[in-house]
């Protein structure tokens, strides 16, 4: 898949390469929008943090000319098979990438706003599983560049690590929140921050199929779900 | 990603489950003196399901579409091998009457080819040589059926003295359709039917392809993909006197098996 040939027409060809470097892009920013979130968080360092915030009007900017020129491709070049499920999955894609770019915005206000409250302990485990959730959106893009179905099915795989990570960090906080009133507040920034994390994981899956299907022109079957912290009760309760 | 699904989103409708085969070609080989045209074709065509023939020019559909009704007989350097059979009789069979065939196989051509004649007697003149009609209210009963099949009766029923030549094209392609509906076809084979139409005049051909689906087995030849994935519900791509892929025409324009049918279907042929 890696190496289509080319279209008769050049200029269809350039636009095709335009969409998808529109979406590189867009997935480059979202991956350094969480990291650099992530980052203000563990550094305490607020001003970092508005800056995470800011940097996500240029994700939204690059979702709408990405849609823009999907659809000027769909009314101009009327596209068939391979052409017609890449152009597709771009624009579900980039409304995919525009939805990471918030989470990633959401953790940076919540960062700024934790750099202000007393540091609490089950922090330490949000570093490990923002850096999973990155190298998931990395190489998610990367099986687009690539066009490479297997990585994108890997890339399915992780998400299960994602949400144990999830559950697990949940379950620590609700004992932590049990234990001292005073923990409400940071533990539930904490919460969605990795509620946030966690949506990401699953919206790098999503990504995962479209280039999936793009490529195959299979869906890949359904997977379970392991997000079960909805029933889950506090050990320490 | 469920909506994604190839099936719904390229043909109007997808494929009938249940067919019934109308025609089928096995091994069919044509050459037009040394030079061979096509080269073991093997098909079936349902009653149920418009049948598009797409593939790049010269690739042999008009000889197959021609083959199906024995119109390569008039060409006196074409030889055809192999064997077609609607309703499993074999057309090429000693004795076929081939008037009779025509008139069970019907077919409109690319150039709309009106006879120079009143509107009347162009969709009169099959049933008349068959001797279809008892009288002449038969006859008008015809005449009129077939035109409103046709989505003419509207505008020709002031005008039927008139001559079929002093129609628009896009009106002249429905007289050539009602022609051929005129002789109650079971089969029509239309070869670029479209092509010296307008965007409406084409809609309306399309429109009356749908319409006429199921009573009539239909196959199209046309170049427009776009027409194809319209109004069939299964396609063959023809490319160098070979089918390359027969199949339901959702697959075929979504995920097509064959990258020569990938890449012609793409826009990245040649
Ligand atoms: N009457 C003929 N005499 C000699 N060769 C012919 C004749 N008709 C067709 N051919 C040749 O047979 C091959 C197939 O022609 P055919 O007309 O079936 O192609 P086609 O797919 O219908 O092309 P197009 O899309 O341009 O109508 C071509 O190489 C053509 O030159
Ligand atoms: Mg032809």
């Amino acid at each position: 898949m890696a190496d289509q040939t080319s279209h008769t027409v050049k200029s269809y060809d350039d636009d095709i390469h335009q969409l998808r470097s529109l979406i590189s892009q867009m997935g480059g920013l979202c991956e350094a929008q969480i990291i650099d979130a992530i980052d203000a968080l563990t550094r305490r360092d607020a001003e970092a943090a508005l800056k995470v915030v800011a940097t996500d009007a240029r994700i939204d900017a690059l979702e709408g000319e990405a849609e823009k020129l999907a659809i000027q491709i769909i009314a101009l070049r009327a596209p068939m098979a391979t052409d017609l499920r890449e152009i597709v999955a771009c624009l579900k894609i980039s409304s995919v990438l525009e939805r990471i770019g918030d989470y990633a915005k959401n953790i940076a206000k919540r960062a700024s706003a934790l750099a202000q409250a007393a540091p609490i302990e089950p922090m330490v485990i949000v570093p490990e599983m923002a850096r999973v959730v990155a190298v998931m959106v990395k190489d998610v893009l990367d099986a687009f560049v690539d066009r490479d179905p297997e990585l994108a099915l890997a890339v399915c795989q992780r998400d299960q690590t994602v949400d144990n990570f999830y559950s697990s960090l949940f379950r620590s906080l609700l004992t932590f929140m049990m234990e001292n009133p005073h923990h409400i507040t940071p533990s539930t920034h904490l919460l969605f921050i990795a509620k946030n994390l966690e949506r990401i994981g699953d919206h790098a899956t999503n990504v995962a199929e479209m280039v999936h299907y793009s490529a195959t022109g299979h869906l890949i079957s359904e997977r379970p779900r392991g997000d079960d912290t909805a029933f889950a009760t506090s050990a320490a309760a | 990603m469920a909506d994604l699904n190839a099936g719904s989103v390229v043909a109007a409708r997808n494929a009938a489950d249940v067919v019934t085969t109308k025609m089928t070609a096995r091994n069919v080989n044509v050459y037009y003196g040394a030079k061979q045209a096509l080269k073991d074709v093997s098909i079936d065509v349902s009653q149920e399901n418009v049948t598009a023939f797409i593939g790049p020019s010269g690739c042999g559909k008009s000889t197959f579409l021609r083959c199906m009704n024995r119109m390569n007989d008039t060409v006196a350097s074409a030889r055809v091998e192999g064997e077609i059979k609607l309703d499993g009789e074999d057309i090429y069979k000693g004795g076929m009457d081939v008037v009779q065939l025509r008139a069970r196989v019907g077919m409109v051509f690319q150039k709309p080819n009106p006879f120079p004649k009143s509107i009347y007697d162009n969709v009169a003149y099959g049933p008349r040589i068959h001797g279809l009609a008892a009288t002449k209210a038969d006859m008008d009963a015809i005449v009129e059926g077939s035109l409103r099949r046709a989505g003419l009766w509207d505008e020709a029923k002031d005008r039927l003295g008139e001559s079929g030549t002093a129609m628009s094209g896009g009106q002249q392609q429905r007289l050539c359709i009602a022609r051929a509906i005129a002789v109650d076809p079971e089969v029509i084979l239309m070869d670029e039917p479209c092509s010296a139409l307008d965007p409406i005049a084409t809609a309306k051909i399309e429109e009356l392809i749908d319409e006429l689906r199921g009573r009539y087995a239909i196959v199209i030849v046309t170049h427009n993909m776009q027409q194809a994935a319209r109004v069939s519900q299964k396609t063959a791509f023809f490319h160098l006197g070979t089918m390359v892929e027969y199949g339901d025409t959702s697959m075929i324009f979504t995920n097509p098996s064959e990258p020569r049918t990938k890449d012609y279907i793409t826009g990245r042929y040649g």
